[in-house]
Formats: structure tokens, sequence, C-alpha cells
């Protein structure tokens, strides 16, 4: 008898001739996540992934299995050889491993060559189980499901299913550039576009010295935890300074941010454009901070090329920080460092500007040049899930 | 030479070496500074400890670096005992515990906390019905160690972890010091652990406290707030650079040195049974790095007389007054006087060779005949 993990496919299901391409893809994200266990192997069918076992522990790869998206859910099965007394047997074996009072067969039979219905399964294993246990049937809430499906090849055998975090296989989606503050909600927005399936590229506004180097460190950190769910994260950081000295130079300061805002959309733009990357993303969350009313959203938006996209749009703080805490960022966006939002005060920003109004401010200095400067001398960092080093 | 005096330290690995001192040049900068060079060595210290972490079964451990395990254990067991002393006053250990740890308790029971003291049975075993009975509403620790300094008694903590499931407010912390490296074994179900670099080829002054994230501890030592304000005092980046290739160095090797250790022991063992006098206070399915023998003579005299001969292995025997001289972790066996005063400890390492035993039992067998 073989223990093997069997994933179902979620919205997969839907997806018509490009069925075929999703499952690779997942099979991939799926095999990169449990590359640390090498003693598993894997069998991609077209209905489930079968992951072997082979003696890896069974808890210690689902708990990672639950960060891959594109799986719906996971059991883990038992497969056997077609042959009714082993069933008996191990069914009766799983029965009474586990310690509950009440219990249901379900039974499929996908090979219809096996001489025995479903309804005659159900009843062979009930049997088996009622005469050597305490066991007692319940058809309508069952304390114990004992699953059986009979296949060509083999029959499986499985009690529980396991919900995973569902969505797309990453890439699935095409790709995605993700604006990076390092606050908490910017690393969560990024989980729930890679949970949908989209790759994303990052990049960050920096403006030394007014910002700590540290800084980046900390979206250096933040990039590591999500490398969990795709291994390898480009990172653009912006020099971002002339810019913004620029800005409050010139700028009226109650649409500094305004106008900052808009800049760092126009410079995105052209990043997202050159890496051919389809739309823009970030972690803006509406009314949480003045450039995220709906009114300094419209306004800012106008100057972006592409589309954009807000995951936590209409989420409140208290469910972004749980998701921020699940996937383990929350501690690491609240480590004290100022991002180029917060070092220039800002008294009385404005929530409702006018795009009038702020063209007319653009207007006042030759900011096409500064954004040419920003975007030629991006720094370009690569943080991946390895962190092997020559010394350690 | 022949060095059996593995269990008391262990030469520098070369390639640790090489990194600490690539490390001196590459992050001298203080991993607290925000400048360049700070920052450097601070991502450095937390792959470190990532990497210590991950090795030790979980990535959810905090690292915190010390001085060893003598530090590791203090800051542990004062650190719990103190920050939950409202929830309750009554701590467990063995009698069996190394120093750092049997003292740490007999500290705090001048303090006003209750230390229960738990027995071992004849091979050295913790009597775990009996914990079962010592634990109460008012345990707030338990502390037991994993391999035993002395025998090499390898303890069921996995059987421990059962038994405190019905105490969830009791915390686990375990010395792991002659364990971690040498035996296979889940570290994830621990919630402190204790051990020092030396013992797996890294430097002295050098080792860790493992703690899990949800549980917190009174600090010991204050200034600075490094290591969560934890530790204070400017971190070693070398240092703890070289502690943590140490530690992925002994997981990577531990399956192969422990059959090596183990091929050591078994001739050791065999080889001692045609000695006269000479009885094995070790137990087959002990630790095989450590190997207790009771001789037949005075046992600091044998192991001078071994020394004389290049030969280094273990005693009690430093010590002038005849209690001081006795093991009471073989006390605790139920051993009598002349076995606890008369042990002595060989401990191996993946250098030792066959041959080595061979010379050691020939010169053995031969001094036990000379001493008087």
């Amino acid at each position: 008898m073989d223990e093997l993990i069997m994933l179902r496919y979620g919205e997969l299901s839907t997806k018509g001739k490009n069925k075929r391409d999703f499952i690779n893809l997942l099979g991939c994200n799926v095999k990169h996540a449990l590359k640390k266990f090498s003693n598993l192997t894997y069998d991609i069918k077209y209905d489930h992934i079968y992951i072997h076992l082979n003696g890896e522990k069974y808890d210690d790869v689902s708990k990672r299995l639950l960060d891959v998206s594109g799986i719906y859910s996971f059991s883990k099965v038992y497969r056997l050889p077609i042959d009714l007394d082993v069933l008996k047997q191990e069914a009766l074996k799983l029965a009474l491993a586990e310690n509950k009072k009440t219990f249901k067969v379900h039974t499929k039979r996908p090979n219809k060559s096996f001489p025995i219905h479903s309804e005659e399964i159900n009843r062979l294993i009930a049997g088996e189980i009622l005469r050597n246990s305490d066991y007692k049937v319940d058809v309508h809430n069952p304390e114990l499901m004992i699953n059986i499906t009979v296949r060509e090849d083999y029959i499986y055998l499985f009690t529980d299913e396991t919900l995973a975090a569902g969505g797309y296989p990453l890439g699935s989606g095409g790709k995605s550039l993700m604006m990076l503050s390092g606050g908490i909600d910017s690393p969560v927005a990024a989980y729930l576009m890679m949970k949908r399936g989209i790759k994303i590229e990052c990049i960050h506004f920096a403006s030394p010295p007014y910002t700590n180097e540290a800084v980046i460190t900390k979206i250096k950190d933040l990039l590591k935890k999500l490398t969990a769910y795709q291994k390898e994260i480009k990172l653009f950081i912006v020099p971002f300074t002339k810019l913004q000295e620029e800005i409050y130079h010139h700028v009226n300061i109650s649409y500094a941010i305004t106008i900052m805002r808009r800049m760092m959309y126009r410079i995105a733009s052209r990043v997202a454009g050159k890496r051919k990357d389809l739309v823009i993303a970030n972690g803006e969350s509406l009314g949480q901070v003045a450039s995220q009313t709906l009114k300094s959203i419209s306004v800012i938006e106008k100057v972006s090329t592409l589309p954009v996209i807000r995951p936590l749009a209409i989420f409140d703080k208290v469910d972004i920080i749980k998701i921020a805490r699940k996937i383990d960022t929350y501690d690491i966006s609240i480590r004290p460092y100022e991002d180029c939002c917060t070092i220039f005060e800002v008294k009385n920003p404005t929530t409702a500007p006018n795009e009038e109004k702020a063209i007319e401010y653009e207007q006042l200095f030759d900011f096409e040049k500064l954004i040419d400067d920003c975007v030629n001398n991006l720094e370009v960092l690569t943080i991946t899930d390895e962190d092997e080093d020559d010394l350690l | 030479m022949i060095y059996f005096d593995n269990a008391a330290t262990t030469l520098v690995d070369e390639s640790v070496l090489k990194s600490f001192e690539d490390a001196l040049k590459l992050y001298f900068a203080n991993p607290s500074s925000l400048h360049h060079e700070g920052l450097k060595a601070l991502e450095m210290e937390n792959k470190a400890r990532k990497l210590i972490a991950k090795c030790f079964n979980d990535e959810n451990f905090d690292v915190i670096f010390t001085s060893g395990a003598t530090e590791a254990n203090n800051l542990a067991i004062k650190g719990i005992a103190y920050r939950y002393k409202k929830n309750g006053k009554h701590l467990i250990t063995s009698k069996i515990e190394h120093p750092s740890v049997r003292e740490v308790f007999h500290h705090l029971e001048q303090e006003g906390f209750t230390v229960s003291y738990l027995d071992v049975d004849e091979h050295g075993h913790y009597k775990l019905d009996e914990l079962e009975k010592l634990l109460n509403d008012d345990t707030i620790l338990v502390s037991l160690m994993l391999v035993n300094n002395e025998t090499g008694a390898v303890q069921d903590l996995k059987k421990v972890r059962e038994i405190l499931k019905k105490y969830p407010k009791v915390k686990f912390h375990s010395d792991v010091t002659q364990a971690y490296g040498k035996i296979d074994f889940d570290y994830s179900i621990l919630d402190l652990i204790s051990f020092s670099g030396h013992k797996i080829h890294s430097f002295k002054q050098s080792g860790a406290l493992l703690k899990k994230k949800n549980i917190l501890i009174e600090p010991e030592i204050l200034g600075g707030g490094q290591q969560d304000n934890l530790r204070s005092g400017t971190n070693d980046v070398p240092r703890e650079i070289a502690l943590a290739k140490a530690v992925r160095l002994a997981k990577e090797n531990q399956k192969d040195n422990y059959e090596h250790a183990l091929s050591l022991k078994k001739h050791l063992v065999a080889g001692l049974k045609d000695i006269e006098g000479v009885e094995v206070n070790s137990g087959d399915d002990d630790s095989p790095f450590i190997v207790s023998v009771y001789v037949p003579k005075k046992g600091s005299v044998v192991a001078e007389s071994l020394s004389n001969k290049g030969i280094y292995v273990s005693t009690k025997s430093a010590c002038s007054s005849k209690k001081e001289m006795s093991s009471y972790v073989l006390e605790a066996y139920g051993k009598n006087d002349k076995i606890a005063q008369n042990s002595i400890r060989i401990s191996f390492d993946r250098e030792n060779t066959l041959s080595e035993v061979d010379e050691f039992l020939r010169v053995l067998k031969q001094i036990l005949i000379e001493i008087k």
C-alpha cells in the first residue's frame, strides 16, 4: 500500500482547452514548493496530481501545499491494488485508527469493468467495519467519511479533504508590476495577486538620503517571504530623490502628495511598458490616507497608461493585517523606517484634488526629464528563495 | 595522540575557521548600525539565524546567540521562571542534568521557586510515570536534557511532549548540547533549545538559545537592546556565521557520523568484555558518541596513566573530597559509590578510528595490571 497526496483542481476545471497547460504549470509550481522533500515523486494526471510520499511526513508536506495557488483541496490517500479483500482490510484499519463513533462509506467507480457496483462496495466495506468495531453508520452526519475510488489500475482510499488556497496556478494570468512601499498593505496585495495566478515584479521608490538604506533591507526581507509563492521576484528601485525635491520646491504643499503619486504612476507605467507587464498593482485601500480617497485616486490614476489593480481596495485594515500575519510579513512591515511618502511633512494634504490644478502645478517644472532619469537609472535586484552564502 | 574526549570539546573544523576568517574582514561592521556596512552584516546575521532555525526543523524558532550552552540554559530557565512566575512557581528538571542547568534550578529554589528533580531508572531513562505525578497546575517549566553528557543516555522527549499536552501552561526546554548533530531527533517539538558550538566543531564562547516565537522570556543581560532586547551586547557576526556553518555541517554529516561512532562503540564495548573487572555503564541504545566505563582501579589514576600515554579521556577527578569525586549522574542510576567514583568517559568523533580503539584497549589492559 502506498501513501499519496491527491490534489484537486479548483476553477481550473472550467478552463476548457487551456486546462492541460494549467495543469502542467501547477505541476511545476507544486514541485517547486515541495523541492526540499527529496523523496517525493509525482504523477500529474488530467483529473488530479498524485504525490507519492515515499516516507516523507504528510503533515510537513501538506503545510507547504497550502501556499500553492491553483489547488482547490487535497487529501491523504492510500493506493491499493484492485483487490476487495485488501480494500476491506485497509478500510477497517483506517477506521480503527480514527477515534470516532459514526461513519459512512462513499464509493465512486470510474472503472466500469470492475464487476461490483458502488452501492455493493459501500455495503461490503460498511459491513466489515460494523462487524469489527463499535462504529455505527450515520449517512447524514457521519464523523468519519470513508471515500473509495475504483480506477483502472488502483483503488484509492481516503477520509477527509483539506481546503487549500484556491485561485489559479502562478504564471497562468500573466505578469504585473507591483508598487511596494514597505508597509503592511502592499505585500498582502502582492500575495493576493499571486494567489490569483499573476506573477509579480516590484517597483520601489527610494529617496536617499531622506530614506534609509534599511528600508531596502526591509523590502528585500518582505520579498523573501513572498518567494514562498513565486521563487524569483525582480525588484526595481527608482532613484526618486531629485524628482521628489523638485515637487516640494515647485508645488503647493497641499498638492505635493497628489503630484508625487502621479509621478509614481507615470514612472511605473514606463517601467511596466518596458517589462511587458500587463497591469500595475498596489496595496491601496479606499479611504486609508489622503491619496486613497476616490477623488484622489481618480485624479492620480489618470496619468497611468495601464490598468491599475487594487486587490485591497475594499478591505478593512484589520482584515489586511490578518492576511499579513498569515503570510508572515506583518512583523517586517512594522519595522519603523521611513519611506518616501513620509519624509516630507505635509500637514494638510488635499483629499479632493482637482485635475486641472494638478496639471497646472506640474507645468511649473520639467518633470519629463526627471522621469527619464528615474527610468534610466533603475537599480535592479533579484530576490530568490535561495539563502545560500559561501560563508554559511 | 588519541583524543577520546570529544564530549568535552571538539577541534574547530577547517571550513568553519575559513568562514570565520573571511567574515572577520567582510562583515566587521556592527549589525545594529544603519549604514551600508552595518546592514550588510545584519543581513548576513539573519541568514545565519534562518539557517540555524531550519537545521532545527522549524523556521519558527527565534535564534538568540549566546556565549554557549551555559548562558543559553541560564537565559532559558531563569527567563521563563521570571517571565511566567505569575502563572505558577513550580519547575521540573531531572537528577542527571548538566551543572549549567542544575545550578540554575538550585539558585531558583533559593528565590522561592519549588523545583522537582525527576528520577531516572537503572538505564538512566526518565521515569515518565513519575513525571505525570509531579506535574500540577502550578508547573510552568519542564527542563530535561536530550542526551546525557556523562553516559550518553538518550531520553524519549517525544513522550514527554505528549504528557505535557495536557498542561498547556508548561514550557518545555531541553539542553541538546550532546545530541545535536549526533542523533536523529525532531527538535520542532520543543519550546526552547540550548546548544553549544564547540561540541560541533565551532568555537568556544559560541552557542544559542532557540525559542518558539510565541514564548516570552525575561532577559538576563541588559543594555543596547540587541537580539530583540533578549541579550544585549554587540553581536559577533563572524562567530555567528561560524556557528551557523557548523550547525549545517553537523546536520548534513549526522547520519554518517552516527554510523561511524556506532561502529567504534560496538568495537570498544566488545573489547572491554575481555578486560577483567571493567563494566560498561552506558547501554546499547545510548548515544554511540559517549561511553561511560567503570574501571576497577581509582578512576582518576587510570585517566592520568592514559594521559601519560597520549590517550585522553574524562573523569570526575579534579577535586579532592570524596563527595565531589563522585558522579551524581551515575548515583541517580542507582550505581554504588565504587562505580560512581571510578568511571571514565570515552567520547568519540568522526576523526577517531577503530585502530585507536584497539590501541586504547591494549593500553587500558596494561595500565589496569600495573596500577596498584
